[in-house]
């Protein structure tokens, strides 16, 4: 167990596995029906963010897609937990808001070299804090 | 956030719940960004989608009541009369076209359908606060003509469109507007198309850094459109500057605020020539060719009706503009000529809308890699080529290497 600082962005708590995207990450190009990335040479692309504490450095996309492709995941229930970023965008940052998906930027790096694809975290994004519960 | 006793009662709900919301989440998009404050815009345009979220969020304005302070133009949605012509229009797509087209005018938009306001009806002067959403319009405002607008999400605009304000973080302050990466362009630039590559693979060595370009000459606005469109699909970039063309960069100096770059690029012919092969699905036979992402100005009609000639198209041929450029271009004989050919301009209407489900599934040719981003959800294709190779390849109703 340790606990990492972050700064809130899109106030919530959530619990669940981390899923790592080094690429940035435009949430139109994920199918809703299964939360699984369409993108050609995405790094995630196949994977599903359903459910996942996603970590990935940035937004991208024009400026209504983000929403919309939040959205289309939530009414599914396909929407990740919560989100951890590196560099906000308005885009990205409001979409999160309206859309009630905790968003935080600004963890310590040192998570990064420790956290790997599969830990157990809980987000407290209002609270400012990253718990991280280790792997397997 | 410090806010005015204005900006105060609208949060605390005294101007109704639809303003309440749309400071709530300024405030919230505020603080996430450490402004301090709020500023007035004079100037807005919401990126409006006809999407499920974009109506859900319109609606949920209007059923609080809300009406915008500072009245936006909007992004097409779909020209519904015009496609009931054209294809058979599901009811369902027809019915929220209707409703967000309501849920707009019930707020007050300026209804304009029109992806390219800077070109005409919002057009702002240098140093204007703002809020524009659009991606080809945000980089348009900040670096073109100097005015000030943040990467706004439609619905970010629109809260400001609500309230009037704005937090006043990024490109609203003037350390923020410095030019970061120095960008040598090495390629001959030849033609608009060598912009929109220009555009999307820029971002890719910038990164979210400010680039300032050099090599560039006398741009023309078509140019300057495709360079911000690509800019901000093949990266988030919002604001560049071009060295003895744009008001804040008379100098590369100018543009770096006396400061070093803290990085130089070079981009050349083969570049973008590289870029061009990543982007384009393989060449052959096409089903139709499509264009106007973002909307073409009435020249691109123009030179797409003299490419044409008196020849007929292989296959459909469609351009998407504001309803302003088609009444020129009917007016000036082009449309005639494009649709005794076999084509067809349409106004008011997105690529990125349902009303081209007839195109689903198959190949089209485009000279825009925007247009093609977003089709990838839904299956269609797109060879990606400059705008003389589209037409002749409409003409013939293939395309070889």
């Amino acid at each position: 167990m340790r606990t990492f600082r972050c700064h809130k962005i899109s106030e919530g708590r959530a619990s669940g596995e981390l899923l790592f995207s080094p690429d940035p990450l435009c949430f139109y190009l994920v199918d809703p029906k299964t939360g699984v990335v369409i993108e050609k040479n995405h790094s995630l692309f196949g994977k599903s963010i359903a459910g996942k504490i996603l970590v990935f450095p940035n937004g991208k996309g024009s400026s209504v897609v983000q929403a919309d492709g939040m959205y289309q995941l939530k009414m599914k229930g396909n929407e990740p937990k919560a989100m951890l970023i590196e560099n906000p965008d308005t885009t990205l940052v409001a979409s999160a808001i309206i859309m009630e998906i905790p968003l935080a930027d600004g963890v310590e790096r040192s998570f990064y070299s420790l956290a790997k694809d599969g830990d157990s975290v809980t987000v407290d994004a209002g609270g400012g804090t990253v718990l991280w519960k280790g792997g397997e | 956030m410090k806010l005015t006793d204005e900006e105060r009662d609208m949060l605390e709900g005294k101007c109704g719940r639809g303003v309440q919301l749309a400071m709530k989440i300024q405030v919230a998009v505020g603080e996430a960004f450490h402004a301090d404050r709020m500023v007035p815009v004079t100037r807005t345009h919401v990126a409006l989608s006809n999407q499920e979220a974009d109506l859900w969020f319109a609606e949920k304005l209007v059923a609080g009541g809300a009406v915008c302070r500072v009245p936006p133009t909007v992004n097409p949605s779909f020209n519904l009369g015009q496609f009931q012509c054209i294809t058979d229009v599901s009811p369902e797509d027809a019915a929220i076209v209707t409703r967000t087209h309501e849920a707009y005018r019930k707020l007050g938009a300026i209804l304009t359908y029109d992806c390219t306001p800077y070109l005409e009806r919002n057009v702002p002067r240098f140093g204007e606060i703002t809020a524009f959403s659009e991606s080809s319009a945000t980089p348009f405002v900040n670096s073109v003509y100097g005015a000030r607008t943040n990467r706004e999400s439609a619905q970010s605009a629109l809260c400001a469109a609500v309230t009037g304000v704005a937090p006043l973080y990024g490109y609203l302050l003037d350390k923020n507007r410095k030019g970061e990466v120095l960008v040598h362009v090495e390629a001959d630039m030849k033609n608009e198309f060598d912009y929109q590559m220009l555009g999307y693979f820029t971002p890719g060595k910038t990164g979210f850094r400010i680039p300032v370009f050099e090599g560039l000459s006398d741009p023309s606005p078509e140019s300057l459109m495709n360079l911000g469109a690509q800019l901000n699909t093949g990266g988030n970039v919002a604001m560049y500057h071009i060295v003895g063309f744009t008001p804040e960069a008379p100098t590369a100096d100018a543009a770096f605020h006396g400061e070093r770059p803290s990085a130089e690029v070079t981009v050349t012919q083969d570049d973008l020539r590289g870029m061009q092969r990543r982007l384009t699905d393989p060449y052959g036979k096409i089903d139709f060719a499509l264009f106007g992402c973002p909307h073409f100005t009435i020249r691109q009609v123009g030179d797409v009706a003299r490419m044409i000639g008196n020849k007929k198209l292989a296959v459909p041929l469609y351009i998407m503009t504001s309803s302003l450029t088609r009444d020129l271009a009917k007016k000036m004989g082009y449309m005639d000529a494009i649709r005794s050919a076999g084509g067809e301009i349409v106004s008011d209407t997105c690529m990125d809308q349902p009303c081209w489900k007839f195109l689903y599934g198959k190949k089209g040719v485009t000279d825009s890699p925007k247009c093609a981003y977003y089709t990838k959800r839904r299956n269609m294709q797109f060879v990606i080529v400059p705008l003389e190779t589209c037409v002749a390849a409409a003409l013939e109703g293939e395309i070889s290497q």
